[in-house]
């Protein structure tokens, strides 16, 4: 038989768990980059690294300030979202109307630095993040455990999601992102600070990045490699969606989580490449992405 | 007949140049709009009306000399901080959004003045069409629909100075007299227009002023007073073909 294992209900739906889980950091992270794209045209490499502050945000918030998980969840993206905001006014916005190669090595740059730094400061290995009071335990669904924990990080970040998607394709301030992003120029004439909207359009694909560094820190641990791990994987997703595809980044995200779950059940040996064989698939039939418009 | 709670603005521009990259498009261009004029600019193509409008929205790569709405210099700002002036364009592209409906299109520029917009039911009386295709998408309209779109989008806004870069281009007949209709009427609402014509004879029945554009300079202005035979005959030359 080509699966030498019998495969029990157990693993089955572990493994669609963990998938759903990173599947869930991949949506986000992937919407980010796509918000990021869209709109900015800039290929943002520093992403994984921005994901990290994320988490080590979220560990000094608790261990400094005495701050909870709960006010991670918001000072964290707002933090390392003005960050953010202050590499797009200070070092993205130079690059503006360049070849999108420009930025693409800005940010790889960064990203090096800023895993760099960390990496000097708190070594390689990662510190304990505990999970919420509130969210520990688990379910007994009969056919599995479902710690709750998880359960909470799957529901809020299709919240997440669902309400980014939302606001961008079905209120004010989407269409003026909209509208910015097809037009910039006529945009501005009507009286839109389009600039302001670059920035703050930058500082929020930013915080999606450190929101899912946080929720991922009490899963993963708080790690200066933890982005360098993620990133390539959630650019081969960016890559199969479509680049600057909102839902597109989103459905490819969550499926390609469980893709990669279920892959670990049926043929583990695949389970770290399937992601890409399926980009390179993807590439071949169909170069623009899944849901991507082919310019 | 021009309503007293919205003033539309006087532009004045003087030793205007604009260059696109490279290219050195207007060599000095001297001329005014007064409240609640139709003024047109005519000319044969690429004697630069249509950067004309560009360089005083703001939306050329560099401009130089002097551009004042009712007095108040806006050569410095950026076209956001022009557009809040209450200065608006519909551009010769029309540039109509095509990932936004049509009612996102109509609802996108923000208000630049609290008075002095028309409302939506005023602007769907002039531009009955645009009522029935509001869930459209920009990108499914036809050219005329287009076109009523663009204007339409500038006139909720409280903005009293508009700039329509040839709005009747391509255009049905029936169309082109629906929109010379409304050029009518928002000029008896006392907006003030400074219209890009190729279409002479369009332009004739609606505008108050002439100017005739040339390699990039102001060669010729009249009113429609003084439209005779010599005035004729100078505007033949300057642009026939």
């Amino acid at each position: 038989m080509f699966f030498g294992h019998a495969i029990t209900a157990q693993q089955l739906f572990g493994q669609l768990l963990i998938g759903l889980i990173n599947g869930s950091f991949y949506a986000l992270l992937s919407l980010g980059l796509a918000v990021i794209f869209g709109m900015l045209n800039v290929v943002n490499f520093a992403h994984g690294a921005l994901y990290m502050m994320g988490a080590f945000v979220a560990y000094f918030l608790l261990h400094e300030f005495g701050l909870n998980y709960w006010w991670a969840l918001i000072g964290a993206p707002l933090i390392v979202g003005a960050f953010g905001a202050l590499i797009e006014r200070t070092l993205l916005v130079r690059l503006r109307g360049l070849d999108p190669l420009y930025s693409l090595l800005l940010t790889f740059g960064l990203a090096l630095m800023i895993q760099g730094l960390f990496q000097n400061e708190f070594g390689a290995s990662g510190m304990p993040y505990a999970i919420p009071p509130q969210l520990a335990g688990a379910h007994n669904l009969g056919f599995m455990f479902l710690p709750n924990y998880r359960a909470w990080v799957i529901g809020f970040s299709a919240f997440v999601c669902f309400a980014t998607w939302f606001v961008i394709e079905k209120t004010r301030i989407g269409a003026y992102l909209r509208a910015a992003t097809e037009n910039p120029t006529m945009t501005r004439a009507f009286g839109l600070n389009v600039p302001r909207m670059i920035t703050l359009t930058y500082g929020f694909g930013v915080g999606l990045a450190a929101l899912a560094g946080v929720l991922a820190a009490p899963i993963n641990q708080v790690r200066p490699g933890m982005g360098v791990d993620i990133i390539a994987v959630v650019f081969a997703v960016v890559v199969i969606g479509g680049m600057g595809s909102i839902l597109g980044s989103i459905i490819t995200g969550f499926t390609l989580g469980v893709v990669e779950g279920l892959t670990k059940v049926f043929y583990p040996e695949a389970s770290n490449t399937v992601v890409f064989v399926i980009m390179a698939v993807v590439l071949l039939i169909k170069p623009a992405g899944l849901f991507g418009k082919v310019a | 007949m021009a309503t007293a709670e919205a003033a539309a603005p006087s532009l004045s521009v003087s030793g205007l140049q604009a260059w696109y990259g490279e290219s050195h498009i207007l060599h000095g261009v001297d001329f005014e709009v007064r409240p609640g004029e139709v003024v047109t600019l005519l000319g044969r193509n690429g004697a630069g009306k249509t950067t004309t409008l560009k360089a005083i929205m703001g939306i050329v790569g560099k401009r130089r000399g002097s551009v004042a709405f009712a007095g108040r210099e806006t050569i410095a700002l950026s076209s956001d901080r022009v557009a809040r002036l209450g200065v608006a364009i519909c551009p010769e592209e029309r540039a109509i959004f095509s990932s936004l409906s049509v009612r996102e299109n109509l609802l996108l520029p923000p208000r630049v003045a609290p008075t002095g917009g028309l409302t939506l039911e005023r602007i769907f009386d002039l531009f009955p069409n645009l009522a029935e295709r509001l869930a459209s998408g920009g990108g499914k309209l036809s050219g005329g629909e287009q076109q009523m779109l663009a204007i339409a989008r500038i006139l909720r806004t409280g903005a009293r100075f508009l700039m329509l870069d040839e709005p009747t281009e391509g255009l049905a007949p029936v169309i082109i007299r629906q929109i010379g209709r409304t050029i009518a009427e928002l000029k008896r609402e006392g907006f003030t227009i400074l219209l890009v014509e190729q279409n002479f004879r369009f332009a004739a029945t609606v505008s108050d002023r002439y100017y005739v554009m040339e390699h990039g300079r102001i060669e010729l202005g009249f009113a429609n007073a003084d439209l005779d035979p010599n005035n004729m005959e100078q505007l033949h030359v300057r642009l026939g073909v």
